[in-house]
């Protein structure tokens, strides 16, 4: 065997990991990024340019699509980031049945997304529901949390945290308990107080762990579409509508091309939000 | 030792979830049940030769007895065994026809909408051609229409037509002592007091927005009545629902019902269960809704379906005033089925006097049949018979999406939408046109 033959010898164990991601993954992408470009019916085809995209953004509901993908995506972030850290802090510190409480907070996580939108949406029933019965005992009258096209959106990204606040929380345990104890010790020493602590070594000294957490919420919300469509299908009207569920309806309406355009666009429209928001939150990382 | 042990349970624990978690995942999708065979093991399928032919049906069909009744009959009659496949209804079950269509995966015998639906999924290319059957002379021309395309005929009638018009409660009109409007000022007076008597005057249940579209769809015999040729010309993209005042005022009455506040409190997320249970019990006066959820609201609620009576959708004029029909379903035989000749002998059977016959032993029918000498049972729904009337003086017409191909995907939310207030009759309209050349451009017709 020769020289370059050895040195090869490794990268063959890669093979099978590459036929799969090839088969499942490279394909399936190339190939709509091609049809993206035809007029599709699954049997036939024909090429139509750019077509599709020009119909795509011609798409009346899809600024309100856009505007609420992004609404969408910063506010379940900026949620799972701040109830995450939260409770991450709160279940390191010093208190009795941790594992029962970090078990408890984990369980949302486990559920399935459906089950979770059609449960919420009940609960959220104005007339009937158990939150705004619930509210009404305390004298409040609650709103239509899903029918009131101004807020339904809100009432889905609430939902949203609450299933994904689990995750994020595990996340942030890793990350801070991954801080060595003194630089607690010496504060402590110099008298600091528990607030200094949080502000001065456990908020930067987690950002590694929370920039996971930004990016995984952000991306998951940028492409969010099943809680979205259990709880509201879209609606009331347009108002909820994600870039997602537009896809999914030109999808469902036998718009194949046209549909296939539009996740061209989400792919892209995911990556141009994600890359640099990475690449700005990395540059900020301290080392430990 | 003791760690590491550990692990191994730990290890086993999480996989056992994952596992658990996946196939509660995975159950949902493709759930096969059959035709109401273990109700009525009748035992006359013992003669070893029974064929198997299997069936896609939405997932209200077995919601139907009548129509569980006639796959019973045909298993014991012709020991054809149906195996039924449901698929969810509306636009996520016509995706799952259409994948399934595209990659040879179809069932032998498909129940789907007739009429726009039904061209959208090019038929000629998978389904089997029955003009030639004998059987089918029995259909009426009318319904051979909504099932034709390139002159071949692709399926028979999965029940009698319906209508699509106001369902309104008697009790009520009597207690308020209310007379059935026969122009759209009568109908909103009658709203104003059903109103004022604490009631709700228009039930409106966008929790499942195709409900939505009913006020809309039900016009369109009053727009046929002004405007003749709006068919032809809407397919042709010539007529415009923006440009059509006649077409543009079904947008303009579902914005009219919200301004004056005649809706349920709930309305936006109500369901179509909760909207029979308030037609049926007198909390609501009126549903514009199509004439299927009688068979339902008299199964959940026996005593009051006499109670639900049926006027068209009134136009501006009096003169005017006639009723949108829809219809029914249809049964197709899919031209790949390993058994064509059993399916014909299903269809034949279903349409028969054998099949009427037992579909009507378990249910009634929500309008008069498309099949020719076959005449409504005497213990008819109440509204039904106040629907004949109409049918025997000819005051008919057949909804939009019977008399062409195109109906746009969109119009459920853009109903809503004028319903609750965030989009006005006009930009409904002009957004509504935009749907349809989308759906048009797909068919492939040409409109430039």
């Amino acid at each position: 065997m020769n020289k370059n033959m050895n040195n090869m010898y490794p990268y063959f164990f890669l093979i099978p990991a590459i036929l799969i991601y090839g088969t499942f993954f490279l394909v399936p992408t190339a190939l709509s990024f091609f049809y993206s470009f035809t007029w599709w019916t699954l049997t036939d085809w024909e090429f139509i340019g750019f077509d599709n995209f020009i119909q795509f953004f011609q798409e009346p509901s899809l600024r309100i699509g856009f505007r609420n993908t992004l609404v969408f995506a910063f506010t379940t972030m900026g949620g799972k980031v701040i109830l995450g850290l939260a409770l991450a802090v709160f279940l390191t510190s010093k208190i009795r049945n941790k594992d029962l409480l970090r078990s408890i907070v984990f369980f949302p996580a486990l559920l399935s997304t459906i089950a979770v939108g059609y449960t919420f949406s009940s609960m959220m029933h104005p007339t009937k529901g158990v939150i705004n019965t619930i509210l009404s005992f305390i004298g409040i009258t609650g709103p239509n949390w899903l029918g009131n096209p101004d807020i339904a959106l809100l009432s889905v990204a609430m939902t949203d945290i609450w299933k994904g606040v689990g995750i994020a929380t595990v996340i942030f345990i890793a990350g801070l308990m991954a801080i060595p104890t003194h630089y607690y010790e010496a504060l402590k020493i110099d008298g600091g107080s528990a607030l200094q602590a949080f502000w001065h070594i456990t908020l930067p000294l987690s950002r590694p762990a929370m920039n996971t957490v930004i990016i995984l919420a952000l991306i998951g919300g940028l492409r969010t579409f099943d809680l979205v469509w259990a709880m509201t299908g879209g609606g009331p009207g347009f108002s909820t509508d994600l870039l997602a569920s537009i896809v999914y309806k030109q999808y469902a309406a036998g718009f194949f091309g046209l549909s296939t355009a539009g996740n061209v666009l989400l792919f892209l429209f995911v990556a141009l939000v994600a890359f640099p928001i990475f690449k700005f939150i990395n540059r900020k990382e301290v080392d430990l | 030792m003791i760690k590491r042990q550990r692990h191994w349970v730990l290890f086993l624990l999480v996989t056992f979830i994952a596992m658990v978690l996946l196939a509660a995942c995975g159950g949902g999708d493709s759930e096969e049940t059959s035709g109401g065979t273990n109700s009525e093991d009748t035992g006359s399928d013992t003669s070893g030769e029974a064929v198997e032919l299997s069936m896609l049906v939405s997932e209200t069909a077995m919601d139907d007895p009548g129509f569980v009744a006639v796959l019973d009959a045909i298993e014991k009659d012709l020991n054809i065994k149906t195996n039924v496949e449901v698929r969810p209804g509306g636009p996520e079950g016509e995706n799952v026809v259409k994948t399934r269509l595209a990659t040879g995966d179809m069932a032998d015998l498909l129940l789907f909408n007739s009429g726009s639906l039904l061209m959208a999924l090019n038929p000629s290319q998978y389904f089997v051609d029955l003009g030639e059957e004998p059987f089918m002379d029995n259909v009426m021309d009318s319904y051979k229409e909504v099932v034709s395309s390139d002159d071949q005929v692709f399926g028979i009638p999965a029940k009698s037509s319906q209508v699509g018009a106001w369902l309104y409660n008697k009790k009520v009109y009597q207690e308020l002592g209310l007379e059935v409007p026969r122009t759209w000022d009568e109908l909103m007076a009658n709203n104003e007091k059903i109103k004022e008597a604490g009631k709700t005057a228009v039930i409106t249940t966008y929790g499942e927005a195709w409900t939505s579209q009913l006020p809309i769809l039900a016009d369109f015999y009053n727009v046929q009545a002004e405007v003749a040729n709006f068919a032809d010309d809407y397919t042709n993209g010539e007529a415009k629902f923006a440009n059509t005042p006649e077409a543009q005022r079904g947008f303009e009455r579902i914005q009219e019902i919200y301004e004056n506040g005649y809706q349920n409190e709930d309305y936006t997320v109500a369901t179509y269960d909760q909207g029979m249970q308030m037609i049926a019990e007198g909390t609501g006066a009126h549903y514009p809704m199509l004439t299927q959820v009688l068979p339902i609201i008299e199964e959940n609620y026996p005593d009051l379906v006499d109670d639900i009576g049926v006027f068209p959708q009134p136009s501006d004029d009096a003169s005017t005033n006639g009723l949108t029909t829809w219809m029914p379903d249809a049964i197709m035989i899919n031209k790949e089925a390993e058994n064509v000749d059993a399916a014909k002998k299903w269809l034949d059977y279903f349409i028969s006097d054998k099949g009427i016959a037992a579909y009507e032993s378990k249910a009634k029918s929500i309008g008069p049949y498309v099949l020719k000498d076959v005449e409504l049972p005497e213990d008819s729904y109440a509204a039904v018979e106040e629907m004949q009337v109409y049918f025997e003086e000819g005051n008919i017409a057949p909804a939009l999406e019977f008399v062409s191909p195109i109906k746009g995907p969109n119009l459920p939310q853009i109903c809503t939408s004028v319903g609750s207030g965030t989009m006005t009759a006009a930009e409904a309209a002009a957004m509504y046109d935009d749907d349809v050349e989308k759906q048009a451009k797909q068919l492939g017709l040409d409109w430039d």
